[in-house]
């Protein structure tokens, strides 16, 4: 339904609203990337920048509120606007969570930089950012483009960054068992890939916004543990 | 927003009331109502929206026969209450009208006393045998129209010389002095401020308990706040009828969404 209201005013309001989700979007895409790049390439200028963009993040979340509270208060917005707000007020928490997650993974950047890098450990790391940055760019162009298709198929493909975090996760234990040495850099670098992890979960969660936002239903069945090698069952299999 | 066919989805209705089928209006020409087929549910209000022009006022008239008095008009089709055929040659418009109470837009007290303006469907109708009876009837019609408190003390007063709001109360206190079954509301709040409506509405609520209610309204946050099933009408047709909050947050039809969301229809 791409019909204007007869209150242009309105328009401008879920426009202007919009407009500040994809600049907020676009702006933790680029701390997954800078973040995933400073670990790889120990850069620690990097790093500080990503740390000081996160404000900015969180003021656009704090904005993102307010506009969308003054819309609920002098609108009263039904059917496909009020589900454009209350999917604008999920999604700002949830795209404010993985900045945090981006800003975390920079601080542990300054700690691990003290010590001897873990051979392929970074490399993979950005591999896995990358898929999770390119997952939510596609969650935000179905947002745009009310495409709730290209939704369901993000939704989906976080499996794949489970699937590399059980990996990572695998590997790690088998450093820290060879050397205890690499136990402190390892457990830093297991808590980046779980908050890479984390990011994969609040973009899906966005994902569901816009089915949400495009169909009036939440997205049918949870998707299926399959590995369980990170749960408590597979750690007591494989100790 | 074009004409397209009707397409209105079966909606789970128990404990029918009112049930139309394939009601077709004409004034004169001009083909106001057509092929309207509803179930309205008993203790439950039932909210018509719709643009100005749309058939809904037209099709809450032809619930208590209102259009009789149009000569131009014409009605075809089934409309039951009950089971009962409203427009049988056997019913009288009168005895139908007592069971189904209507309130319009502009309040409109007799130029009686409050307590005649209640009085006067109770006594044609023969309700009541004494005026000890009578009195009962017309104190518990104005305390269900919650404005009992307010005029007690001046029931000889004259009805007109109310506030807005009061009038109101007092023309819903007639329309369920004669026990009505059904009560119809085209558009009670218009001429209202916030704070009377908000008391109309919180009767409406409260009158539920006893009757079917249909309320027709322009006010988009009226029928969400007040009703819990809408049907939304457009260019003479029913395009969408269901449960009110489903037709608030996802509505099926575009029409609908359009009209709802205020965009150009």
């Amino acid at each position: 339904m791409n019909q204007e209201h007869i209150a242009s005013a309105f328009d401008r309001d879920l426009e202007g609203i919009q407009a500040r989700i994809m600049k907020m979007g676009g702006l933790v895409e680029q701390a997954i990337l800078d973040s995933a790049q400073a670990l790889e390439t120990r850069d620690q200028e990097l790093a500080d920048k990503v740390r000081a963009n996160d404000k900015t993040i969180d003021e656009l979340e704090d904005l993102l509120n307010e506009e969308a509270a003054r819309v609920i208060a002098l609108r009263a917005p039904t059917a496909v606007d009020l589900r454009v707000i209350l999917s604008v007020m999920r999604i700002s928490a949830n795209l404010e969570r993985i900045g945090d997650l981006a800003k975390n993974l920079a601080k542990r950047n300054a700690v691990l930089m003290t010590m001897p890098a873990i051979s392929g450990a970074s490399s993979q790391l950005r591999r896995m950012s990358r898929d999770v940055q390119i997952m939510l760019k596609d969650a935000l162009d179905a947002y745009i483009q009310r495409d709730d298709a290209l939704a369901r198929d993000v939704i989906e493909r976080d499996i794949d960054v489970d699937q590399m975090y059980n990996t990572l996760f695998r590997e790690f234990l088998t450093f820290m068992l060879e050397d205890p040495r690499n136990i402190t850099p390892c457990m830093h670098l297991h808590f980046i890939a779980k908050n890479v992890e984390r990011m994969g979960d609040h973009v899906t969660s966005v994902a569901e916004q816009v089915v949400f936002l495009v169909t009036g239903e939440k997205p049918d069945e949870p998707r299926k543990k399959e590995d369980v090698t990170s749960s408590d069952a597979g750690l007591s299999a494989s100790s | 927003m074009y004409d397209v066919p009707n397409t209105t989805q079966e909606t789970v209705v128990t404990d029918v009331k009112i049930k139309a089928k394939d009601v077709q209006v004409y004034y004169g020409d001009n083909h106001a109502i057509k092929d309207v087929s509803v179930e309205i549910e008993n203790n439950t209000v039932t909210a018509f929206i719709g643009p100005s022009g749309c058939g809904k006022s037209t099709f809450l008239r032809c619930i208590n026969r209102m259009n009789d008095t149009i000569d131009v008009c014409r009605v075809e089709g089934d409309i039951l209450i009950d089971g009962e055929d409203i427009y049988d040659k056997r019913i009288d418009p009168v005895q139908l009208r007592a069971k189904v109470g209507m309130v319009f837009q502009k309040p409109n007290p007799f130029p009686k006393s409050i307590y005649d303006n209640v009085a006067y469907g109770p006594k044609i109708h023969g309700m009541s045998r004494n005026k000890a009876e009578l009195d009962d009837i017309v104190e518990r019609a104005l305390r269900r129209g919650a404005i009992w408190d307010e005029v007690k003390d001046r029931l000889d007063a004259p009805g007109t010389g109310l506030s807005g709001g009061q009038q109101q109360r007092l023309c819903i206190a007639r329309a369920i002095a004669t026990e009505p079954e059904v009560l119809l509301m085209d558009e009670p709040c218009s001429a209202l401020d916030p704070i009377a409506t908000a008391q109309v509405e919180e009767l409406i609520d409260e009158l539920r308990q006893n009757y079917a209610v249909v309320i027709v309204t322009h006010s988009m946050q009226q029928a969400a706040r007040v009703s819990q099933k809408t049907a939304f009408f457009h260019l003479g047709n029913l395009v969408e009828y269901g449960d009110t909050p489903k037709i608030f947050t996802n509505p099926e039809d575009s029409r609908t969404e359009s009209y709802i969301t205020g965009r150009i229809g």
